[in-house]
């Protein structure tokens, strides 16, 4: 059972990708939550880099030691941008368009000048090879597993521990660093932490999905939950979910148009990202623009009760209090004045007496809670 | 209703204005109007809607409802007829140019598309410069002013726009007393000269000696009108509401604050110490 | 190969030139990038150029530089478009906005790269070389192109120069002033996707970010003025562009893209470090220079308070100048600040804290000598 699973590369294929997803999103939530979703984007760049260097000390394509050297050049990355941005003479977005694309620069030279031959070539660096994640296994408990599929579980399962352990002090160092500092959580080690994870995963993530195609995954997938919810644990599971059907989506619509399969799955969160965007139950375009008129209507009705009000009782109330000084003197059109109207007449708001629009009681109180908050 | 003249006695005419700001009106239906010639301060709490007024004003912010005329006309055709000086906080003052530059800026209207400022702009430029005493600091990049003089560079600008009726947003926020005071008298100079001149204004205790003409706003108009009959105690409770504690000590008793607050700064010394006195004198005889 | 030679070749030619205008477009255009805050607009509408090269690709049929510059134009276009209606109407911040866009138009790229591939085109060669750019492969006809949309983008420039300076700084005020804002700030966006279109022979989408940020940070290191700053952004990128691909004929294998972006990392580092004023070298030696300044003039008090007798001796501000040859009026103000000195007047005088302080100097001082 289990060696069949783990011989089909349909399978594979989809759980590595998923769990690409799963591992970014795990980490990716703090990072867009906190706006600083570009970081990811420097550190899967620059740890090309990272992996290049590790590559020539140790002559190791993957394990333990290449994650772990390539990611500390994802914290190189954020370190020296922190510099130039500490320096006061560049912003924090130029120190980052400014530290990884040299890093990257310097890794494909090393690339060009040392590794001609080696697996890891410029093309697969940017787009990964997820498609052949089940040709490269190691041999486990009697077990022919994918070494992918080992590394990015292995990524997977730290990070949740990572996640769940120090599920509310990430959660108060995102949503409020002050006060986590003063609480003495070390919000700074911390957000270290995560972008060593965020390296860490990446380097894993590397020869299935490469450095650009992983930014996807760390930050559309969480941007798509956050467009959904408003909590954090739900923001989560939201981005488990959302990994797991554009893994299973991706791998699909690639095989059937036979293009890149990595490509596909991150084109899918873009895919559920739109969605979202548009038809989110609360923060899509779609409810808030029904949000935005209904809000309108009302602020349209509410602004008629305090021109009567302001008016009542005064000479030009003759001159004021009709409707055609809503168009007069309101530049109202003469569609919104009557939709004004009878929406007050038929929140009783107001009635007419011949020409004149004349407040109710509850439209003057209304009018006057507007006005003066204060007083009740 | 843009072609005859709508009030146009009036500097500022205001008609059943609502603006909202992030979908949520702020102004509710306002009216007032500013005559010609006179120096108006507005003032309110926080969140009182003050600079979303003077941006609606100056057609940055659309408004909701009701409509503004300046000298009878909309905004629109008076352009040129105006002077604005935003708060010194809405722009980065680390951008590469020099104060003499920024002055010219206010030219920019008037010079039109495709032609570059000349060396008649920046003659006007300076004598801006001059009239705000900063000709000194004509080539000086802007990040190296203090507050006070780039506030001083802002009003140069909108002096050399050589208007009718000029708008200031805070121009006295966080900026040292001699700032303030030559700030205040360069109003003056303008008021004197017929101009109309309206400032969001922060600071209660200085309204009644700078300005003669008052627009006390919170969310409404709470009350309009010249600084005498409408600086009282009953409308800056209505507009301030529970804030008024600290009104009735330091807006209406304070002598001493005021004076403390003068001489802390060791540059108001030399020039302006007996104004001061003055101006102090004069809050003690309205106050009694 | 002598220098001679190798300005006669004919592909150097051509990657030189390519080089200069790519650096004079995104020098340009970049400076308003970065001072508008959008730095990394670049990299986002870089990435987004690579569907709109494909597009370009297949709707052609051939590698025609022409319409892959269409392509990557109008899709760049739309994924400002894009990070505009994100930022706008979701509840999404900037960086993320960006980040969507970048890593998702990249995707799509990648897709139908492959797709183009899997159509089994035999003209399709090298259109993935638009990931790293392929200078060397630059020819005369695509020159052309790349000249006509510098030229364009340099000539907007110019002739809106006070619109963008002000759009730029200011922008509230030049919309009071009338300037249609929006208008300019759709222009000033969309020519960066026209700079991006022009860097894609030369270094590639990916590394298209640091053509934009570079000559702009470098520049504005050493003047306070926009009429400056952008010259001398566009003269950083060219040099940088003609570094990067001087340096590429000295080895084989030798990418022009990311030598240049190494060249163009080199001048910003440097202006960082050297940069008159701005320069963080600057700042570190005159910080050194006002900290021996008040070394020195606390000493001198307490010297002259020792000579005298008078631990609360005050000097007069004029002999502290003329003993030190130099206006001392700020530093004795900063030192005030510090709790070290008190003013009375014109005269200076030490504070308790101010002699242990300059007792201690003289003590490390002395310590040193012996």
């Amino acid at each position: 059972m289990l060696a069949s699973l783990l011989g089909n590369p349909a399978v594979m294929i989809m759980t590595v990708g998923a769990l690409v997803g799963i591992a970014a999103t795990l980490v990716g939530t703090f990072l867009v939550l906190r706006g600083t979703s570009m970081l990811s984007d420097a550190i899967s760049h620059s740890i090309v880099f990272g992996i290049v260097i590790v590559w020539l000390l140790t002559h190791q394509q993957s394990g333990p030691v290449q994650i772990v050297g390539a990611a500390l050049t994802g914290i190189l990355t954020v370190f020296l941008t922190e510099l130039l941005v500490n320096s006061k003479r560049v912003k924090q977005d130029a120190a980052i368009g400014l530290v990884f694309p040299l890093l990257f620069s310097i890794g494909v030279l090393l690339l060009n000048l040392y590794a001609g031959n080696v697996h890891i070539d410029t093309h697969t660096v940017l787009l990964g090879e997820i498609g052949f994640v089940w040709l490269d296994t190691v041999t486990l408990g009697g077990y022919e597993v994918p070494q992918s599929l080992l590394s990015m579980g292995a990524m997977t399962l730290l990070n949740a521990l990572f996640v769940g352990l120090l599920f509310k002090e990430l959660k108060l160092a995102t949503f409020d660093a002050a006060l986590a500092r003063a609480l003495g959580f070390a919000p700074g080690v911390l957000f270290y932490a995560l972008l060593l994870l965020t390296s860490g995963t990446a380097v894993a993530a590397f020869d299935a999905v490469g450095a650009v195609l992983f930014v996807a995954f760390v930050i559309v997938i969480p941007s798509t939950a956050y467009l959904l919810t408003d909590r954090l644990a739900l923001m989560l599971a939201i981005g488990v979910a959302v990994s797991i059907a554009s893994s299973i989506c991706g791998y699909g619509l690639a095989v059937r148009l036979d293009v890149s399969i990595g490509g596909m799955m991150a084109a899918m969160t873009g895919v559920f990202l739109l969605l979202a965007f548009l038809f989110g139950p609360r923060y899509g375009l779609v409810a808030q623009a029904r949000e935005r008129r209904r809000q309108r209507h009302l602020n349209e009705s509410r602004n008629l009760a305090v021109h009567l009000y302001n008016h009542e009782g005064e000479p030009e109330q003759g001159e004021e209090n009709v409707a055609r000084a809503l168009r007069e003197h309101l530049l109202w059109s003469h569609e919104r004045s009557r939709r004004a109207i009878l929406q007050a007449l038929d929140a009783g708001h107001i009635q007419r007496q011949g020409e004149l629009l004349q407040l109710t009681a509850t439209g003057r109180e209304v009018a006057r809670e507007i006005l003066e908050p204060g007083r009740r | 209703m843009s072609d005859h003249l709508h009030e146009p006695e009036l500097a500022l005419h205001v008609e059943d204005l609502t603006v909202s700001y992030h979908g949520k009106p702020v102004l509710w239906d306002i009216d007032f109007d500013i005559p010609p010639g006179v120096m108006a301060a507005i003032v309110g709490p926080n969140g009182a809607g003050k600079s979303t007024l003077i941006k609606s004003v100056l057609g940055l912010i659309p408004p909701i409802a009701g409509h503004v005329t300046l000298f009878g006309r909309p905004y629109r055709a008076q352009r040129r007829r105006v002077g604005y000086v935003p708060q010194r906080s809405s722009v980065d003052w680390d951008f590469p140019t020099t104060a003499l530059d920024v002055v010219t800026m206010g030219l920019y209207g008037r010079l039109g598309w495709l032609r570059w400022p000349g060396r008649k702009e920046r003659r006007s430029a300076m004598e801006a410069l001059e009239m705000v005493g900063m000709q000194d600091f004509a080539g000086r990049q802007i990040s190296q002013l203090s507050g006070g003089q780039q506030q001083r560079v802002f009003l140069a600008r909108a002096l050399v726009q050589n208007a009718d009726i000029y708008f200031l947003d805070e121009p006295m926020a966080g900026v040292d007393a001699t700032t303030e005071r030559a700030i205040v008298n360069i109003l003056r100079r303008l008021r004197d000269e017929g101009k109309t001149v309206i400032v969001v204004h922060h600071d209660l205790q200085t309204v009644r000696t700078y300005f003669d003409w008052l627009l006390i706003l919170n969310v409404r108009v709470v009350a309009q009108g010249s600084v005498e009959s409408t600086y009282t105690a009953d409308n800056l409770r209505s507009a301030y509401g529970g804030q008024i504690a600290l009104l009735d000590s330091e807006a209406f008793i304070s002598r001493a604050g005021s004076e403390g607050r003068e001489s802390g700064h060791d540059e108001a010394v030399d020039t302006g110490a007996d104004r001061a006195d003055a101006a102090g004198a004069d809050v003690r005889e309205r106050t009694s | 190969m002598s220098l001679a030679v190798l300005l006669n070749d004919y592909t150097l030619q051509n990657v030189v030139m390519g080089a200069l205008l790519l650096g004079a477009i995104s020098g340009v255009l970049g400076s308003f990038a970065v001072l508008r805050k959008q730095s990394l607009l670049g990299d986002a509408l870089s990435h987004a150029a690579l569907p709109g090269v494909c597009l370009g690709f297949i709707i052609a049929g051939s590698r025609e530089m022409g319409s892959i510059m269409a392509g990557a134009l109008g899709s760049g276009a739309g994924a400002a478009l894009m990070v505009l209606l994100l930022t706008r109407y979701s509840r999404l911040k900037t960086d993320a906005a960006l980040g969507i866009v970048l890593s998702t138009s990249f995707a799509l790229g990648v897709v139908l790269l492959t797709f183009i591939q899997s159509m089994n085109n035999a003209s399709q060669g090298g259109l993935d070389s638009f990931l790293f750019g392929q200078a060397a492969a630059t020819l005369r006809s695509d020159l052309v192109v790349m000249a006509a949309v510098t030229a364009l983008a340099l000539t907007l420039v110019a002739l809106l120069w006070k619109e963008f300076k002000l759009v730029c700084f200011d922008p509230g005020f030049a919309r009071a002033l009338g300037m249609p804002v929006l208008l300019l700030e759709v222009i000033l966006t969309v020519m960066i996707a026209l700079a991006v279109v022009v860097g894609l022979q030369m270094v590639g989408v990916v590394l298209m970010a640091a053509m934009v940020i570079a000559p702009a940070v470098a520049a504005r290191q050493w003047s306070p003025r926009l009429e400056v700053m952008v010259p001398l952004s566009a003269a950083f990128g060219m040099a940088a562009g003609v570094c990067g691909a001087l340096v590429s004929t000295l080895g084989r294998g030798l990418a022009t893209g990311p030598l240049i972006i190494i060249s163009v990392s080199v001048f910003v580092i440097a202006s960082l470090m050297l940069a008159p004023r701005r320069g963080l070298l600057w700042e570190a030696v005159s910080r050194l220079r006002r900290r021996l300044r008040h070394q020195q003039l606390l000493t001198t008090l307490h010297r002259l308070a020792l000579a005298h007798g008078d631990s609360h001796f005050r000097s007069e501000q004029g002999l502290l100048d003329g003993y030190h040859g130099t206006h001392t009026r700020s530093a004795m103000k900063r030192l005030a600040q510090r709790g070290l000195v008190a003013r009375h007047e014109r005269y200076w005088m030490l504070t308790d804290a101010g002699h242990e302080e300059a007792a201690n100097i003289l003590a490390r001082m002395e310590g040193r000598v012996t």
